[in-house]
Order: structure tokens, then sequence, then C-alpha cells
């Protein structure tokens, strides 16, 4: 009797040692995280100019947003910018993952040097890249073109050299996933005769698809998370020809001095997340995947 | 179709495979194959070499070519960009930070992870869900209020404010990761101990931290790489040029006056080397926790 009573306070005493040790992570998210973003939705009902009062306005921010011409251009050119990240990234991740699983020597080399400029800072990687297309003294001199500056270039420009540090990644990723393929499965196709291609697309492909999928959906949110490239190498221009959700808002909101407007794309961007997020769950469950 | 050079070698390997070795025999591939892979090595490296390259050329060599040689390599370039960068004060300030960073993120995560892992407490799902939706959140959703409360508090301007902000964004990602490392400790201990009598924050210090240190290794080098490359918040909350992070001080000086493009690729250098020098004496764990994040943690 006295036994069981002590234990049941003992479970209870951990319950409440739980919740404390839990408290500082919910302090610091409530603070960083939470209570910005909700004043982020409120703000953006309001006339709000990032400091001081503010006066409700119901939607005319949102309103205001679908008549905003560099609003619609960000949108456009994040909805470009998720296209590339979806294809090129993401194949040279996959054949980049599948190629190391089939060699017998320096995999783990070459899985360390395409790792090497994932771990090079953005601002340092803009600048790698900035001199190497140069116009004057570059690649941009030698086929003669400007591919930051020329507007119909300058969009790719930003992706490719944002690719270039986020690819070794998906290789890594990817190659994690791949390991944890029965080697089994391919002796078995490989019996049949099967070539590296039939195995990749009938073994590989579908023994990493929750990888794959999962990484699909963080590219179509990261994508609309954008900021660092752009915001370095062209600013969003030349003529927006870059510019972004992300870089919109900045602008709107440090330098326009509009902070209930720019908490309105904000919130757009947020909602793009959560119909991504909820598009991939329902899509999980009526396919059945499990991860 | 596909590939010419294939067929023979994986035929040779065929044979291999079943005639010695045993373990992951099948995997062959012909020469192609390391051509390609060798290629890929050749993008990922070829700039960084030859932002070394322009970091040690004249600056009239440097307007002549990005893409070639230098002809005397200028060493004294490191010295006059680490002055006029103003580098030294930048890498300060960044150890500061990542150092915060880190330290206060290992200790709210693992208090968290020892939470979730191993204390009893209701909601944990629903918890991890709740992290997983507030770290999906945009940081661009967040940030304008955030200025606002962080210029209010008295925290915009200052490394404590970006110390805390940065363990608001890393520590949800960290605990997830710290709790699937602390569910693989053998409970036996943390029993033993606690029919001794040992207290849940004896049993923390004692038993867990020092069996999860794998975990703790994993999740400061991710979180400090995360913070010392980071650029939106640091941009947005740092205006003190005596308080920027190095990654600050280099975009400073890479939008200022003089554009050196040797000077600038130099303090590019060296902002990127102890991250490199890091990163290649811990691969494996930096490799490992960079991989679990893209697993989705689990």
């Amino acid at each position: 009797m006295h036994r069981r009573r002590s234990f049941g306070v003992r479970v209870r005493d951990r319950r409440v040692a739980g919740w404390l040790f839990m408290l500082p992570l919910i302090a610091v998210n409530v603070v960083v995280v939470l209570v910005p973003a909700a004043s982020s939705v409120y703000y953006s009902f309001t006339d709000w100019s990032g400091i001081g009062g503010a006066n409700f306005i119901g939607l005319q921010n949102y309103a205001q947003l679908l008549k905003d011409g560099e609003f619609l251009n960000g949108l456009w050119h994040n909805i470009l910018w998720t296209i590339f990240f979806l294809i090129v990234p993401m194949a040279m991740g996959l054949f980049g993952a599948y190629a190391l699983t089939r060699i017998r020597r320096f995999q783990l080399l070459f899985r360390v040097l395409y790792f090497i400029p994932y771990i090079v800072a953005s601002v340092v990687n803009a600048s790698i890249w900035r001199s190497i297309l140069d116009p004057q003294s570059g690649i941009g001199a030698l086929l003669h073109i400007n591919p930051l500056g020329n507007p119909s270039l300058a969009l790719w420009s930003v992706e490719f050299v944002n690719n270039w540090a986020w690819w070794g990644f998906l290789v890594v990723v990817f190659l994690a996933a791949m390991s944890g393929i029965s080697p089994s499965l391919y002796e078995a196709a490989e019996m049949d005769g099967a070539g590296p291609v039939r195995q990749f697309f009938s073994i590989t492909l579908p023994g990493i698809r929750p990888t794959f999928a999962f990484l699909g959906l963080m590219t179509i949110i990261w994508s609309f998370l954008a900021f660092d490239y752009v915001y370095v190498l062209t600013q969003g221009g030349p003529a927006g020809s870059t510019d972004l959700l992300s870089t919109v808002l900045y602008r709107d909101a440090f330098s326009n001095l509009q902070g209930g407007y720019a908490s309105a794309i904000g919130v757009v961007m947020a909602l793009i997340s959560a119909i991504v997020v909820v598009g991939y769950l329902v899509l999980r469950r009526v396919r059945k995947w499990e991860i | 179709m596909t590939v010419s050079a294939e067929p023979r070698p994986r035929a040779v390997a065929k044979t291999r495979s079943r005639a010695q070795t045993g373990r992951g025999a099948r995997r062959s591939a012909g020469p192609f194959t390391y051509v390609v892979l060798t290629m890929l090595a050749i993008f990922a490296l070829g700039p960084i070499v030859l932002f070394l390259f322009n970091a040690l050329k004249t600056t009239n060599e440097y307007a002549t070519s990005a893409l070639s040689l230098p002809t005397t390599w200028q060493w004294g370039n490191f010295l006059e960009a680490w002055q006029t960068a103003n580098m030294g004060a930048g890498l300060a300030n960044s150890l500061i930070i990542v150092v915060g960073t880190v330290v206060l993120t290992c200790f709210v995560a693992g208090c968290a992870a020892y939470a979730l892992a191993r204390l009893e407490i209701h909601g944990a799902n629903g918890f991890i869900s709740y992290v997983l939706i507030v770290s999906s959140l945009p940081g661009q959703m967040f940030l304008v209020p955030l200025f606002a409360t962080w210029t209010k508090l008295g925290l915009y301007d200052t490394q404590l404010g970006l110390i805390i902000i940065y363990c608001g964004l890393f520590s949800p990602f960290a605990t997830l990761l710290l709790r699937s490392f602390m569910i693989g400790i053998p409970k036996e201990f943390e029993e033993a101990a606690r029919v001794d009598g040992a207290n849940e924050l004896q049993l923390l210090f004692r038993i867990v931290l020092p069996n999860a240190w794998p975990g703790f290794l994993t999740i400061a080098l991710t979180t400090g790489l995360s913070a010392y490359n980071e650029f939106l918040f640091a941009v947005t909350f740092i205006q003190n040029p005596q308080r920027q992070p190095v990654s600050l001080a280099f975009f400073t000086f890479q939008q200022g006056f003089t554009q050196n493009y040797n000077l600038i690729s130099a303090a590019g250098v060296i902002m990127i080397l102890p991250m490199l020098v890091l990163f290649l004496l811990l691969q494996r764990r930096f490799i490992d926790g960079i991989a679990a994040s893209g697993l989705g943690g689990s």
C-alpha cells in the first residue's frame, strides 16, 4: 500500500519536473517566434509603420497586395525559384548520391567535397560567384553576357549560385537514405538483368520515397523563404527582375516603413507554407504513405 | 541509350562479387561514373580555389581576369584585408555569438529533450507537433514585430539579443535531434541511479549528459555553423560596426567604396577558414547531424 502511493507521487513529481525542464524552450519560443508571429497577424490588419501605434484598417492591406505589382512580381519569381529548385538540385542530388552508392572507393571523399560549399556562408558564396560571373573579368567577359546585370538572366544566375551551395546537402541526405535500402534488393534485380537505370527507378527511388517527399516539401517551403542570395547579389534588381516576396517584404518594412503591409506579406508567406504542408499531409493520407 | 561503358564493368564486378568479396560487392561502376563524380567535385571546389587565387592577386591582375592563376602570390593581401575589413573584431564578435548560441541552445534543447525522452509529461506528442509547426514558420513573418519588441526591450543591436533569437530559431530542431539520441540510451542506468535515490537533476548531469554527449556535439556543430553563417537576422538586428559578426563585417566591406576584389576575396577566405577547418576535422559529426535534419529528424 505504502509502496504504491510513493510510486504515484514519484510519477507526479516527474511530470512536474518534466514541464519545468520544458520551460526554457517554451519561454524562448514564445518570445522569439510565437508572440511576434501572432502580432504579425494582428499588424497585417493595421496601418502600422513599424514603430508606434497602429490603426485597424481591416483587409485593406490584403486588398492592396492583389493590386501591388511588386508583390505579384515577387510571388511569380518565387514560383520560378521553386520550380528550379525542385528540378535542378534534386536531380543533381539524386544522381550524385546514386552514383556514390555504386562506387567502391572514395565515396567518403566525394561526399565531403560536395558538402563543402554548403558550409560556406551565403555572403561569401555570393562574393565567390560575383567575381566568377563578372562581365569584365570573369565568365561574363568570355561569353559576352552579364549574368547578374541582365534582367532576363539575373534570376537564373542567382538560383544557379544558390544551388551551387545547396545540391551537396541533398547528396548527403539522399545518400544517407539510400544506405538504408537492403542490398539484397539490388542483388535480386541484378540477377534479373536490370541495369543501373532500371535499378534506380524501381528500387532506389521507391526505397527513399519518404526522404524524397520530405525534401520536396522542404524545397517548396524554403523556396518561398529565399532571401540571402538575392539580397547580397542583386538586391532584387535589375529592374525588379530578381525580387522575391522576402525582399519586397524587407524593403516595405525597413525602407518604406510600412510595417503593417510588410506583415501582411509575411502572413501570406506563412499561409503558402501552411497550404503546402496541409496538402502534403492530405496526399500522404490519401496515398497511404507512411513516414 | 544510357551509359555505353556500363555493361562490361558490371559483368566483371558480378563475377568478382560471387568469387570473393561478400559485403556490398554488387556495387560496381565503370570509369565513366568516376569521371562524372570528379566533374561534380570540380564544380563544387573549383570556385573556392579560384576565390583563393583571386585573394592572392594584385588589383590590376584581378581586373584583367578573375579566372586565372596569380603570377605573383600576394600573401600580404590577407593582412591588408584583415585590417581594412575589420575582420579581427568581426571574428571575435562571431565567436561570442556562436559560443553564446551554442551554449544557450544546448542548455534549452538539452533540458527539453530530456523531458520529452524520459519524464512522462502529458501532451509530449502535441508538443512535438507544436515544435514542428513553430520551426516551419517563416522568419520573415515574425521579423518585423520582433524588431519592434527587441527595440522596446533594449535587445536591438546587442549580441545577447541576436543570441536569444538564434536560440529560439535553432532550439526546436536541436531538441528533436537530441530527443532521438536520448531515447537510444539504455534506461537501466537511470533506473539503477533512481533506486539509489538520485533526483532528476542528478540523473540528468550524472547519467544522461555523459551518455548523450555525441548528440550534444552534433547539435553544437550544426547550430554553431548556422549561427556563424546566418545573415537575415544578423543584418536586421545588429547595426553598430563594433558589434558586427564576421558575416556583416564581410558584407559591409564588400558593399563599401573600395571595390578591391582581391581584398574582398581575401576577407572572404578569412571568413570561411575557421568553419572549413572545423568541418574537415569533425566532418563525420557535421554530416550526420545535417543528414538527420534532411531526413526529418526522425
